[in-house]
């Protein structure tokens, strides 16, 4: 059995340790905000928080984080206005809107380690999430915006 | 289709909570039966679509006591912004305040709705008109309502942001106070229903709007078609045939059970090709989570009988492309004599021009949840066509229409993949199986790759000739491309107007001397519409020619198009059979070679056509008219020693005539340009031996971040009332790879013929 908390909240797991973290918190606890997008890690659109980094659940075994911390886009802020979710909101970000759930934890992990990053450190840690609408100038946009507001 | 006399039915119903709920059918959107339709002249626009359009206000307004307004959006959401822009339109018409708005999406029924089929970039252009007469409607009955209270006539009210105010003594009621008195107001005639001046806009073409799903998106409380989620559900993956038409041979069914979490296989019978939208067959692992059937369909070590499209290998129907296409083709166009000008032409230029297979690879790989139970299937699912969805799940299952239901979910991302509705009757197919159980079939991001419906390949052969002083004279263009009507028709071959009318036959240059041509290509594999379809094709070969053409002849890019392009004229293209003008009617949507003309000329404006570059960085310019929307775009490229490209700046100019949203719009050319430069410079899908060689985002290359221009920039001519809507989904992309090969032309002399550009500018 593996026991973990996710937003805040104590779960366990008696399933198939090897099951990726995306699919425990998808298809068994129901929270459909973490995407599903790739299943290799090579989109980003499943972004989430270990003890406060970002990682991709696709790729990652719930006996990865046995005793650990998560954090996914329903818990970044408990009203749902972290100074990223804000900035995306006012900037317009999202077109389809089904990949920003990770933009937005990844955007949040680099925020956290670099409160003032500029483009370039943006595009390097932004490089793993791909947005098929094409969104990207925008989401540069909004990290700065909430980099300005923190 | 009179819509004028709206019968007044179920009247209790309307604007009341119960209206959008209710099961009236609006009688008068049906065609008559008993119509002789050889005497009826052809039907355009939103006339001519499936069921039409509807622009009842019962059916799409309901107001609740607290004031309230829900207004339905029957069109689906892929990151386009409908679901902001239509009921937008109805707010501003019905002076409704738009903070007081919540919108309500539809599920698939277009008796009900009109034609729900979200392609063709045509919810705007077909549905604004409608939207305004039904939001003018819903004010009007709220007027009549509150002149009714204070028994004054209609002149004496006026609705006003929610309320309606008596102008004489100033009382106001608000629109919740009025609601069930407005319900029982008569729907107004069409012909006597006033309409605001676009001067008294509140919202259409208004900056400053929030899209309706920016909250749930960016606290992923959003639902799309892959997270639909039901108390005691299944999920499941299918084994697809990797060869369009192949077969299951054998398969081990019991190491496939064995697997930890899978509880039962379900055969899917494989279609007979053309196979049109229906699934392509195999088995379907269902179990209780998603990564258990992944497991499960990895045991099932399926052999597979590949059948005939085997043979489907990219390299080698890349040369019969072209041998086809330095063939003499089915003449599709054609003005003067182009035989006696190009002999006697001064120089003649010959350019072949090859554009791979796409796949959309919406970041939402299509998915779809199922029950079928006492006699009838409820569907939930990301489509762009509800309507398809639902009628060929209801001829898959044998079931009544009425017994079938489709719900709509968000698309996370359409392109055109998701207004096919395989994966929704492939779940409904499963959930057939389940006992009454809901299952969703996830398709994962290879079943995406794998099993999809490309965008053509194409080669594009073109030969100019030119006169002494450089002026093009002759314009041979030959396009042998693999059509979408493969997908319906036993393979035709050629392709259809709808196809040819994408850039192909519509070319607008001023040119005497013009033959365009159609090569016969048969088709391996499913062939879809991808967005802006065949003109990605046409567009890339023309614009990166007249960028050939200009250099030949030494001459300035952006002067030369302007001189291609001719005087500011409607282009003539009565010589061609059948033309198609994205179903509009050719007199309200022309060619029209003056709008051409200043998206050229505003684009190179903004960008600063001809000034001072860095060595090594090039301007690149092209223009094209698709959906009925004019776009040009200036790309600034550079291209280092070793042959990396980096992209500065891109201004694109859109002239869409008269629209709603101008965030949405520059949101979608934004997009548009990210697409573009992703198909240009790495995005493509091979063959071999029948199958997709691509797999996933790691060999399917697609734009990401530090790949974007520096900016780009998004210039929108002002909204022009006397010009009917475009389209907006679809424009952008055509003209934005021809404008960065030839950016990279001017900054490094080398021309690419060859999309995507790979590793072809490397030292």
């Amino acid at each position: 059995m593996v026991a973990l908390r996710v937003n805040g909240q104590e779960k366990s797991f008696d399933g198939d340790s090897s099951t990726p973290v995306l699919w425990y918190l998808r298809d068994i606890l129901g929270m459909t905000g973490t995407k599903f997008g790739c299943g290799v890690a090579a989109c980003g659109a499943c972004t989430i928080h270990v003890d406060g980094e970002a990682v991709r659940a696709c790729q990652t075994p719930v006996s990865d984080v046995s005793g650990k911390s998560i954090t996914t886009i329903e818990g970044l802020d408990p009203q749902g206005n972290h100074p990223l979710q804000i900035a995306w909101r006012d900037l317009n970000v999202p077109q389809c809107g089904y990949c920003q759930s990770g933009q937005i934890m990844q955007a949040a992990a680099l925020l956290k380690s670099n409160p003032r990053p500029t483009d370039a450190d943006i595009d390097e840690a932004m490089y793993g999430n791909i947005c098929r609408c094409g969104t990207f100038q925008r989401i540069r946009a909004a990290i700065h915006q909430a980099a300005k507001g923190t | 289709m009179t819509h004028s006399q709206i019968e007044n039915v179920s009247r209790r119903d309307l604007l009341k909570g119960a209206g959008i709920m209710g099961s009236f059918v609006l009688a008068a959107s049906l065609p008559p039966i008993d119509k002789a339709w050889a005497d009826d002249p052809p039907k355009y626009g939103r006339d001519g679509m499936p069921h039409g359009w509807v622009n009842d206000p019962r059916v799409f307004v309901s107001i609740a006591d607290d004031g309230t307004v829900s207004i339905v959006c029957h069109r689906s959401d892929m990151g386009q912004g409908v679901r902001t822009g239509m009921p937008l339109i109805v707010a501003d018409e019905m002076e409704a305040d738009w903070a007081r708005v919540k919108v309500v999406q539809a599920s698939g029924n277009e008796v009900r709705y009109g034609n729900q089929d979200t392609d063709g970039s045509r919810s705007t252009r077909h549905f604004m008109l409608p939207m305004r007469q039904c939001g003018a409607a819903a004010r009007t009955m709220l007027e009549g309502a509150a002149a009714k209270r204070w028994n004054v006539s209609l002149a004496d009210v006026e609705a006003k942001n929610h309320q309606v105010v008596n102008r004489k003594t100033g009382a106001r009621l608000g629109y919740g106070e009025l609601s069930a008195e407005a319900a029982a107001m008569p729907v107004p005639a069409v012909d006597s229903l006033k309409f605001k001046d676009p001067s008294q806009f509140r919202y259409i073409g208004k900056e400053g709007i929030n899209i309706v799903d920016g909250f749930d998106i960016t606290t992923g409380r959003a639902v799309y078609g892959q997270d639909v989620f039901l108390p005691g559900m299944k999920f499941a993956v299918v084994a697809r045939p990797p060869v369009l038409g192949g077969k299951v041979k054998s398969y081990d069914e019991k190491a496939a059970l064995a697997v930890p979490g899978v509880e039962k296989l379900v055969l899917i019978p494989g279609p007979e090709i053309p196979s049109a939208f229906l699934p392509l067959g195999g088995i379907a692992v269902v179990a209780s989570n998603t990564y258990a059937a992944i497991n499960g369909r990895e045991a099932l070590k399926i052999v597979w009988d590949d059948g005939p499209n085997a043979v489907y290998e990219s390299k080698a129907y890349r040369a019969d492309l072209e041998a086809t296409a330095r063939k003499p083709g089915l003449v599709v166009r054609q003005a003067g004599d182009l035989d006696t000008a190009m002999a006697g032409a001064a120089r003649k230029i010959e350019a072949e021009y090859y554009i791979p297979h796409l796949a959309h690879a919406t970041m939402e790989p299509p998915a779809a949840t199922a029950v079928v139970k006492d006699g009838a299937c409820e569907v939930w699912t990301s489509v762009q066509s509800p309507q398809a969805a639902h009628d060929l799940c209801a001829k898959v299952l044998g079931l009544a229409s009425d017994k079938v239901k489709v719900n709509v979910t968000l698309l996370g991302g359409g392109f055109g993949r998701k207004s096919k509705p395989d994966f929704a009757v492939e779940a409904a197919i499963v959930a057939k199986e389940m006992n009454g159980v809901p299952v969703k079939v996830v398709w994962t991001r290879e079943d995406d790759i794998h099993n999809g419906f490309y965008h053509t390949v194409s080669l594009e052969r073109l030969v100019g000739g030119l006169d002494a002083s450089g002026k093009t004279v002759a314009w041979l263009h030959n396009s042998t491309a693999p059509t979408i009507l493969s997908l319906f028709k036993p393979d035709p071959k050629r392709e259809m107007p709808l196809e040819l009318g994408m850039g192909l036959v519509d070319n607008p240059f001023h040119v005497d001397n013009i033959r365009i041509e159609n090569g016969e290509a048969p088709a391996h594999t499913r062939i879809g519409w991808y967005r802006s379809v065949s003109n990605i094709s046409h567009a890339f070969a023309i614009q990166s020619f007249a960028g050939e053409l200009a250099a030949a002849a030494g001459k300035d890019q952006k002067d030369y198009l302007l001189d291609l392009i001719g005087p500011a004229r409607l282009v003539d293209v009565s010589s061609v059979e059948n033309f198609w003008d994205y179903g509009e009617d050719a007199k309200v949507y022309p060619i029209d070679a003056g709008r051409l003309r200043r998206v050229v000329e505003l684009a190179a404006e903004k960008s600063g056509w001809g000034r001072k570059l860095p060595p090594r960085h090039g301007l690149g310019i092209a223009v094209h008219r698709s959906f009925v929307t004019y776009v040009a775009a200036v790309v600034e490229a550079a291209v280092d020693e070793k042959g990396n490209l980096t992209i500065p700046r891109v201004d694109v100019a859109v002239d869409c005539g008269h629209y709603v949203n101008p965030d949405r719009i520059r949101s979608q050319l934004e997009g548009a340009v990210i697409m573009g430069i992703g198909l240009a410079t790495k995005t493509q899908i091979t063959f071999r031996d029948g199958k997709v060689v691509q797999s996933n985002f790691d060999d399917y290359e697609v734009t990401r971040m530090p790949e974007m221009p520096g900016v780009t920039n998004v210039h929108i001519t002002p909204a022009d009332y006397a010009l009917p809507p475009g389209g907006i989904g679809e424009p952008g992309v055509p003209p934005i790879a021809p404008a960065l090969t030839n950016a990279i032309y001017a900054a490094i002399g080398k021309r690419i013929r060859t999309l995507p550009i790979g590793q072809q500018l490397a030292a």
